[in-house]
């Protein structure tokens, strides 16, 4: 049987070095060849949102180019590239009622909408469950 | 009784947050009733593994059976060399966590 694991992540992009660990142990299951899910609420939902845009920096008189700014959605889509490589997958759920709120519906390719009972079948269904929650 | 495997994740930095010794009690408590317990130290959580004011935690956390592991990367990021580690704090990469949820273990994030 496939190793699956759930991660419940709720802070918003660019906010919380927990986001960056959250990133660092998906990739480590990714990398694995695990099904990984993971469900976003709260602000959480903007990490894969479609808009986000690279930006220059003026202060320092770069391009966007030169600047290379990450983009979380980037990383969503990297992650679940790797996933996939590896024989497993990342399925991304976003909490609807967080998307419509924030108005982040339109998002990358792969990631869907749904609710918390996601989160429930999601953690049901694996091994081992994380929930990352904003303090 | 099957004893329970469970790993809580220390990711404050108790110079900030009060609770971090509440999260401390609540490991050394599971333990007492018969568990395995690791706290896996990570971000802010690796300050007080640096010997100093509020290392002593961590210390008596392994004295009493808790296995005390801290994220490697996260030491590194803070310039906190092994040396300078308290006894009964170990470095570790992050894998172990993944590793103790693909095993079906319990853990909790503070």
């Amino acid at each position: 049987m496939a190793t699956t694991i759930t991660f419940a992540l709720m802070d918003p992009p660019y906010e919380s070095a927990r986001s960056t660990t959250a990133f660092r142990l998906i990739d480590i299951a990714a990398r694995r060849g695990y099904n990984v899910n993971v469900f976003a609420y709260e602000g959480a939902v903007a990490t894969p949102f479609a808009q986000q845009k690279a930006h220059p920096n003026a202060v320092h008189g770069r391009d966007a180019a030169q600047e290379n700014h990450p983009l979380p959605k980037d990383w969503v889509a990297a992650l679940m590239q790797a996933a996939a490589q590896n024989g497993g997958k990342l399925d991304w759920v976003n909490c609807g009622l967080c998307v419509d709120e924030r108005g982040v519906a339109e998002v990358i390719e792969g990631v869907r909408r749904g609710t918390p009972g996601d989160l429930w079948r999601m953690a049901s269904e694996s091994q081992g469950t994380l929930i990352i929650g904003t303090r | 009784m099957a004893i329970g495997k469970y790993m809580v994740i220390a990711s404050r930095d108790p110079f900030e947050s009060r609770d971090v010794d509440q999260l401390y009690d609540l490991a050394a408590g599971i333990v007492r009733e018969g568990n395995e317990v690791t706290v896996f130290l990570v971000q802010n959580g690796v300050l007080p593994a640096r010997f100093g004011a509020r290392s002593e935690g961590l210390t008596k956390l392994s004295a009493r059976g808790v296995k005390v592991l801290a994220d490697e990367f996260s030491l590194r990021e803070r310039a906190i060399g092994g040396d300078q580690l308290v006894s009964g704090v170990t470095p570790s990469p992050l894998d172990v966590i993944v590793d103790h949820l693909a095993a079906g273990g319990k853990a909790l994030w503070h």
